[in-house]
């Protein structure tokens, strides 16, 4: 069986599908990649079900070795890659032959850096899926070097898509679009949510994106009120009591105690798990008129 | 019984009702529904239970406002249960039965809190049937209700940066058991060896939604 081996990872690299669906109800939340899209890109290039598990590499510094051959391809930020040195494309089949080097650079623009293997990494899976839940602490430990990955048997269809165009270059303000949530009314201006343009913070991760700007505040109503623990799904904006709002990701709480004012779309949720630090992105409601229920 | 609508996304509804008994209740009547009894039930994809709500997720969003009206015509047909353990339906699950030995660090300060002598706390948390009405915190975390009154003690003013696997904890209404080390502000009565989280098994959880539990000396 074919595999990689693990020389270096850089800030984070971890495996990751499409998580576990349907195991709230026991404390489990659904895990998978970030960037759900760019990994279902991968599996579409390589021609394979977009189930099998892959690599989300944090910021490049990641260098893979193979044994025997292996095909792969890079989807996500886009950054170097170079398979012993030499350049190879974003967004294609790539053939590596036993013993060659794959690099992941920093990239240019996003954070996460999705790579696809065709086959799958054969790691054991937790249940039902191969990937890391950082919160819970649940599938493959992040990855560190000498790690070994084996790869699994490789799909009968061969790929068929030579290279997909790049992502188009966003926009200096993101737009993320939002449904309403359960609790709009705790806040004493809904308003306020959409009416700034907020920071992405560095205090942000695979459970939550913090958003900084000026603070919402609570209505006089609810000042004083807790609320009980309510079930989370990803992209809920949640709003604590510093009034900064964190918008939930892939590893987000399965319950939460502060009010949820508001839902990111799943495919906002996708850009928004390539946002580094700093990039400013407005809040804006998918359908004019949404903001009460 | 009352239940309030509220909007969680494309693909979900929150069910807001009136306290934990209620959510069982709910629980309830929509796991003797499935699997696709209803139209409407069958786009129900998830039902997660907590302390004052349900999440209810569909597959598709454009069930979602069927699945409204469903949940709408079954919980006006429901009556709120007037006490959590009795209104358990004995037919979806069997007793749990958790083997405790009672020597938790504050067992004595929960003797003083509930003016209960220590073997009166202990008499009390294994003479009530318990039911798991939600599991948060962690995988595995249930949070258990319908227990004696009189063990409603607050949570500690500090919590514990680390908490044992198998402490059998209280806190405010809820009993629980910490399925794996972690932090936690719960009043610590005992612990169990009971094999609460094993990802190999399924379901993992020995303690599920709608579960009746009962404690007992080890």
């Amino acid at each position: 069986m074919p595999s990689l081996e693990v020389l270096d990872v850089g800030p984070q690299v971890l495996v990751q599908d499409l998580g576990r669906p349907g195991l709230a109800a026991l404390g489990v939340g659904r895990s998978g990649a970030a960037d759900r899209a760019a990994h279902r890109l991968g599996a579409r290039i390589l021609a394979q079900d977009e189930t099998l598990a892959g690599l989300e590499v944090l910021l490049g510094g990641c260098r893979l070795r193979t044994h025997g051959a292996v095909t792969v391809a890079v989807t996500g930020a886009e950054g170097p890659v170079t398979v012993d040195g030499r350049a190879v494309g974003w967004g294609a089949p790539v053939r590596l032959e036993d013993g060659q080097t794959l690099q992941l650079g920093a990239p240019t623009t996003g954070l996460r850096t999705y790579l696809a293997v065709r086959g799958g990494l054969d790691v054991p899976e937790v249940l039902g899926s191969r990937s890391r839940d950082m919160l819970a602490g649940l599938g493959p430990e992040p990855l560190q070097p000498g790690d070994v990955l084996p790869v699994g048997r490789p799909p009968a269809e061969p790929p068929t898509v030579d290279q997909v165009a790049p992502p188009a270059e966003s926009p200096t303000a993101l737009a993320l679009h939002l449904t309403p949530g359960p609790r709009g009314d705790w806040l004493a201006d809904l308003e306020a949510l959409t009416a700034q343009v907020w920071t992405v913070s560095d205090r942000s991760d695979r459970v939550g994106t913090r958003l900084t700007g000026q603070a919402l505040t609570r209505a006089s109503a609810y000042r004083d009120r807790e609320l009980p623990s309510e079930p989370m799904v990803r992209g809920c904006v949640q709003v604590p009591a510093d009034g900064q709002p964190v918008v939930f990701g892939a590893d987000h709480p399965v319950t939460g105690g502060y009010p949820v004012v508001a839902v990111v779309q799943p495919t906002d949720m996708d850009r928004l798990g390539q946002l580094s630090p700093g990039t400013q992105v407005r809040l804006t409601w998918a359908q004019p008129g949404a903001a009460r229920p | 019984m009352e239940v309030t609508l509220l909007p969680m996304g494309r693909d979900a509804v929150l069910v807001e009702v009136g306290g934990t008994g209620e959510v069982l209740a709910l629980a309830d009547a929509l796991r003797a529904a499935e699997p696709g009894a209803t139209p409407w039930s069958r786009s129900v994809t998830e039902v997660v239970p907590s302390a004052r709500t349900l999440l209810v997720r569909v597959g598709d969003p454009a069930d979602l406002p069927t699945v409204r009206e469903g949940l709408l015509v079954v919980a006006t047909d429901l009556d709120a249960p007037a006490d959590v353990a009795a209104a358990a339906p004995h037919a979806l699950e069997d007793d749990v039965v958790i083997p405790v030995t009672y020597d938790g660090a504050d067992l004595a300060e929960v003797a003083r809190l509930t003016g209960l002598g220590e073997d009166e706390v202990v008499r009390a948390h294994t003479g009530s049937t318990w039911r798991v009405g939600f599991i948060g915190f962690a995988p595995g975390f249930a949070y258990l209700v319908g227990g004696d009154e009189r063990l409603h003690v607050p949570r500690r003013d500090t919590p514990r940066t680390a908490v044992p696997a198998g402490s059998v904890g209280l806190a405010g209404e809820f009993g629980g058991i910490y399925p794996r080390s972690s932090p936690g502000g719960w009043q610590l009565i005992g612990r169990t060896d009971a094999p609460l989280w094993d990802v190999d098994r399924d379901p993992p959880a020995l303690l599920v939604p709608g579960a009746t539990v009962r404690f007992e000396e080890a």
